[in-house]
């Protein structure tokens, strides 16, 4: 027996075999937490280091330092860095986590407490900002106006476009198509609201309504849906048109008949959570159509009011009893997101591609 | 129904690039074609020009005539949609059509091409085509399920199905066992020899046992060299290619010294 066999039967000493290796306790993390947080006391204690941030952050630091030593002298380096991504990705998640949840929360709590089935059933007409009471009906309506007819104009549009890029679109013309869908992504709202201003409204002369509001609603969504359904038309097997074509079935029916409804799903959620989007948008509603205390269900003329802008005004008011006002309308228009992206899901589920 | 394929002097391109030339052949109603080669050497593509599916490929175009029963498919003024009425393809990898029952997915041609179902019914066409495709006894009690749900075997032998239920005249098969299991490929195998009472087959494989199983006809085709179009090597009786062909490299190809 060589010097080097001995030494290795004395590091597997213990092991179950052969293949065994060394790990950490089970409880590794929680004594490397324990550990970490042991040295924040001391680090705060002794040091000018101050605040629940501060010690937050170095804690998390010292967590790291004391896990991947930890593990890099007993396990070796693979499982070492695979201790420290694994911290590093979870600790991202809560933090993005940690963000949403609190955004939600103080939504919910804070809009419950002035929101009733009458703040969804009246308007703010001869609603003083310091009195409470009063309601957002009227700018729920204008909202579901405005981002109905927003959608009953982007949708087809943005298909088509879709569609062409996909199925048809080839050379100079296609490239173009891209590149501008590309640079409308990128265009902020209040950009959209003042072209459709200037164009709507001073060129042409028409007066501000809740129509010119969703013609800029319009340009914000055709980009985000012609995005989207292009990715779901490309992500049909090519196998699925060049069967149908060998079935002596026109293009146009493939696409219509095989390609659509194979990506239905998809396309459904993408054009609903381009609605959701746009539900929220408040910068181009106020330049295109303003606001109103009062109810307007007549979408091509006078301003119309819409829960965003509601939220805007009442935050501005400034008043208690129009700041819960503001929560209350925030916690509506998150409902409202919810309701349209639950039925995005069902829409994609009750759509999908059979199989048993 | 079966109508015969003569093709001459086909050159095939994928934009700049010729990957195929000069092929003459005669394929016979009624009977099994069988293209081999090693791959690459674009009997894929041969095939797929047949039925002018070759042409869906952006770029893609091809010089000669392929005469179908002496008319030719290529002529200026033939509708690409009509010659894939007429000749059926079956695809490598099953493709069933996702959204579809395995009911929808048979008379899919049919319905997407209402003239096609003029005075027929669809019932009597699902029936008819399932049998002839030999999956009717395994699926006849879930025709409204979804064609997806079958085991790839019998997802291919739904696209047979699919295929025949247009009643094409010829019938194209690109390597449809290569992605099945031996068993699901010896009840394609034998559906092609039933098939054959009644189409015209072309049939693209690489399993050589297969060409000599299945075929009455086998055309070899080879890569002059790399970057060099594929061609026809030669074609004849399945019988004499497989035992004393005229050229080296089918013999090379054939007895497994290459490819």
């Amino acid at each position: 027996m060589s010097v080097t066999d001995r030494d290795d039967a004395e590091v597997l000493e213990g092991l179950s075999s052969q293949l065994a290796m060394k790990t950490l306790p089970r409880f590794a993390a929680g004594y490397s937490a324990l550990i970490a947080a042991a040295l924040t006391a001391v680090i705060v204690a002794l040091t000018p280091a101050q605040g629940i941030a501060g010690s937050l952050v170095i804690l998390f630091l010292l967590y790291m330092v004391v896990q991947t030593g930890w593990s890099f002298a007993v396990e070796g380096r693979r499982f070492a860095v695979d201790r420290l991504a694994t911290t590093l990705v979870t600790t991202m998640f809560m933090i993005a986590l940690a963000a949403l949840v609190w955004i939600i929360t103080s939504v919910v709590i804070r809009g419950l407490s002035s929101f009733s089935v009458d703040f969804l059933t009246s308007t703010m007409r001869n609603v003083s900002p310091l009195r409470e009471g009063g309601g957002l009906l009227h700018a729920l309506v204008g909202t579901l106006e405005q981002v109905g007819m927003a959608a009953l104009i982007a949708v087809p549009i943005s298909i088509l476009v879709a569609i062409y890029l996909v199925e048809y679109g080839r050379g100079k013309l296609s490239t173009w198509v891209t590149f501008f869908v590309d640079v409308m992504t990128g265009v902020p709202s209040i950009v959209a609201g003042l072209f459709i201003y200037t164009f709507w409204v001073l060129t042409f002369g028409f007066e501000r309504s809740g129509f010119a509001a969703s013609l800029a609603l319009t340009i914000l969504m055709i980009p985000v849906i012609v995005r989207s359904t292009e990715e779901m038309l490309k992500i049909v097997p090519n196998d699925l048109r060049e069967a149908s074509y060998a079935l002596g079935v026109p293009k146009w029916k493939t696409i219509l008949r095989i390609v659509i409804p194979t990506a239905f799903g998809g396309i459904v959620t993408g054009i609903m959570l381009s609605i959701a989007r746009v539900a929220g948008e408040t910068a181009p509603l106020l330049l295109t159509t303003f606001l109103s205390q009062s109810m307007n269900g007549n979408l091509m003329a006078g301003p119309q009011a819409s829960i965003p802008t509601f939220v805007w005004d009442q935050i501005s008011s400034g008043t208690p009893a129009s700041i819960d006002r503001a929560w209350a309308g925030a916690l509506v228009l998150i409902l409202v997101v919810v309701i349209f992206y639950g039925l995005a899901r069902l829409v994609a589920k009750l759509t999908a591609p059979a199989s048993e | 129904m079966a109508k015969r394929i003569d093709i001459e002097d086909l050159d095939i391109y994928y934009g700049d690039f010729k990957a195929v030339e000069g092929v003459n052949l005669a394929i016979e109603p009624k009977s099994v074609t069988a293209f081999i080669g090693p791959s690459g050497c674009g009997k894929s593509t041969v095939l797929r020009s047949i039925n002018r599916l070759h042409e869906v490929i952006p770029g893609a175009y091809t010089e000669g005539k392929v005469l179908l029963e002496g008319d030719d498919i290529y002529a200026p003024d033939v509708d690409p949609v009509n010659i894939r009425g007429l000749i059926g393809m079956v695809f490598q990898r099953p493709n069933p059509f996702p959204t579809m029952s395995i009911y929808d997915n048979v008379v899919a041609g049919l319905k997407l091409d209402r003239s096609k179902a003029k005075g027929k019914s669809l019932d009597d066409v699902v029936e008819k085509s399932l049998r002839g495709a030999n999956l009717w006894e395994e699926v006849k009690d879930r025709l409204a399920k979804p064609g997806a749900g079958l085991s790839g075997g019998q997802q291919q032998r739904l696209c047979i199905a699919r295929a025949i239920a247009v009643e094409p005249q010829v019938l194209l098969m690109d390597e449809p066992a290569s992605a099945l299991d031996p068993i699901s490929t010896l009840a394609i195998e034998d559906l092609v020899h039933e098939l054959k009472r009644n189409y015209t087959i072309v049939i693209v494989t690489h399993n050589m046992q297969q060409a000599a199983r299945v075929s009455d006809t086998t055309a070899f085709f080879n890569l002059a060299g790399i970057g060099q179009p594929g061609k026809l090597v030669e074609s004849g009786p399945t019988e004499t290619i497989f035992t004393s062909p005229k050229e080296r490299a089918t013999e090379d190809y054939i007895s497994g010294r290459f490819g």
